[in-house]
């Protein structure tokens, strides 16, 4: 962990940002024609910066995470990691089930080139950081829902890139174990340092969690509108602040919706 | 929880709900409480269901045979008496020949199926990975296997003559296409989510071949494995009818074909229980058992 604060820090020096995008456009091709999707947007994450993209069905959320963890390209602009290759969190755990939860974390750390003799150790250490110590052998079908996101949150973890990208991570789990995700996230983050880029359709989530909230619009996605969320952590989704600020975005959004009703 | 909150409220210490290890409490519990139980099946309950039934199905089966033979539906050269196979197959225990002549099928089997794997595992994968390659002979692949590997029998012995040869040839032609379909089936059911976990791991190329891909598809690919021995299995029986010399050694194939020269009937009988026994046991002995474990440690074996 030393080694890589001390690589974060040496780091800041020369590049400020996780992940700058600049001016990005998407467009699909489908069967009605070229279909723009997301329009022209600019936004930078900081290093060690934790940020939450916000938007209804349709704002292209996934597809700019797509496009930042470079698995598509954009029509127009440029997207720039100085980090290297992101790391990625889906909604769906995409832990391997031929492998362990110690050996998915094991192949992570294999494909970025750690020596065999150090895997076992780092793969264990990540599994104690979201409290997994001793689930190196379990299946992952016999991990539940909540667990396997830990899994799949240290998986990501163990890429030890410089920013981490999640695609709607815990839209599928229950209440109350999406309430102990976001405090486990919360302390991971502090730990790791680690800039966040989360996209989510949850206000609530998307406040509780973050330093700052971008809303995109729908159809095509655009930025909408930012916020500084500084209230301080730990928070809780219960939070009378939280619930305050969560309200005027979600006003906002709701706007953002009506448009769509309207013509 | 009520005393904890009584504590609480006296001593005012200890952690505050929100605390750090207040959640780490809570997710232990949250963890106990999701945790799956893995049940592994006792082995009284394997025997009552598994091996019981099957038995007595071929005690039922030898059951009518016999009585059909009682009854003298048809004359014995046709239909012979269970105890006139019996015979035949504890003379030929007694001469010894028995194993050679299972050994000599077996292992031409057995080799000509690990051919038939090392060819038809890199094709698979290459119709699979590679557009053009699936667009060119994808179709062909897949229309091989509803040909009859017999029908590849004459031309293997123009080409190549009485020998052994001949018969890896038409195991060959009879399994690769098996093989190459089942892995191609595989990979086409790969989670497109494992592909890109795989990319954004660093997976790409040959690495995402090796990772991803392969494991994968390791279930449709044993599938596949299972149809090719099936197939080179009757591939080898067929060539082992038609194309019987004195140069090959004596096989199951020759066995029945010798059985008919001779019109021994519980010969040929023999031979052909001899070639269905090889068949299943090699199934149950070493794919069964192979496929189960995958399944099973990927969660996908639902218990009844």
């Amino acid at each position: 962990m030393a080694t890589t604060l001390a690589k974060a820090a040496e780091d800041t020096t020369a590049v400020s940002h996780a992940a700058r995008i600049e001016h990005v456009s998407k467009s699909f091709t489908g069967p009605a024609g070229s279909q723009l999707v997301l329009d022209d947007i600019s936004l930078d994450v900081a290093r060690g910066e934790f940020v939450t993209i916000l938007g209804a069905s349709g704002c292209g959320k996934s597809t700019l995470l797509n496009l930042v963890a470079g698995l598509d390209r954009p029509s127009a602009g440029s997207i720039g990691t100085p980090g290297g290759r992101p790391a990625l969190m889906f909604q769906e755990h995409a832990l391997f089930p031929w492998l362990t939860a110690g050996k998915n974390i094991e192949l992570a750390l294999r494909l970025r080139g750690v020596p065999k003799a150090e895997r076992r150790t780092e793969a264990e250490r990540l599994l104690e950081l979201v409290r997994l110590g001793g689930a190196h052998r379990k299946r992952v079908h016999e991990l539940s829902g909540g667990m396997r996101q830990r899994v799949a949150l240290a998986r990501a973890l163990a890429q030890d890139s410089d920013l981490l990208l999640m695609d709607e991570p815990f839209a599928a789990l229950d209440a109350i174990t999406r309430d102990v995700l976001h405090g486990e996230l919360t302390r991971i983050w502090h730990e790791t340092n680690v800039s966040v880029l989360f996209v989510t359709h949850n206000v609530r989530e998307a406040v509780r969690l973050a330093q700052r909230v971008v809303l995109l619009s729908s159809r095509p996605g655009r930025v909408a509108r930012e916020w500084t969320v500084d209230i301080p952590q730990p928070r809780r989704i219960e939070d009378a602040a939280v619930a305050e600020l969560s309200v005027e975005i979600t006003e906002q959004l709701r706007g953002e919706i009506r448009r769509h009703g309207q013509h | 929880m009520a005393s904890t909150e009584v504590r609480d409220g006296v001593t005012k210490a200890g952690p505050s709900p929100a605390g750090p290890d207040d959640l780490a409490g809570l997710e232990a519990g949250l963890d106990a409480l999701d945790a799956v139980e893995v049940r592994r099946t006792p082995l009284r309950e394997i025997l009552v269901k598994k091996v019981v039934p099957p038995v007595v199905a071929i005690a039922l089966v030898l059951v009518v045979w016999q009585v059909l033979v009682s009854a003298r539906v048809t004359t014995e050269d046709k239909l012979p008496a269970p105890s006139a196979v019996w015979t035949g197959l504890s003379d030929m225990w007694l001469q010894g020949t028995l194993l050679d002549v299972i050994w000599t099928s077996v292992s031409r089997g057995l080799f000509g199926f690990l051919m038939a794997l090392a060819i038809g595992t890199p094709l698979g994968l290459l119709v699979a990975r590679v557009r053009f390659v699936r667009a060119a002979i994808g179709p062909i692949l897949s229309g091989l296997q509803s040909l009859p590997s017999v029908a590849w029998v004459p031309p293997a012995v123009i080409w190549l003559g009485l020998n052994d040869s001949m018969m890896y040839a038409v195991i060959l032609l009879g399994a690769v296409p098996s093989i190459a379909n089942g892995l191609v089936a595989g990979v086409d059911q790969v989670p497109p989510l494992f592909l890109r976990a795989g990319r954004t791991l660093g997976a790409t190329g040959l690495k995402g071949t090796w990772h991803i891909v392969m494991p994968a598809a390791l279930p449709g690919y044993l599938a596949g494995l299972k149809q090719g021995w099936a197939f080179s299995w009757r591939s080898l029986m067929a060539a082992e009818i038609i194309a019987s010399s004195p140069d090959l050694g004596l096989g199951l194939g020759q066995l029945l074909e010798n059985g008919r020269n001779n019109i021994d009937m519980p010969g040929v009988f023999l031979a052909i229980i001899l070639i269905l026994i090889v068949g299943i046991a090699v199934d149950l002995l070493v794919f069964s058992p192979l496929e189960r474990w995958v399944l099973r440690s990927r969660g996908l074996l639902v218990k009844s």
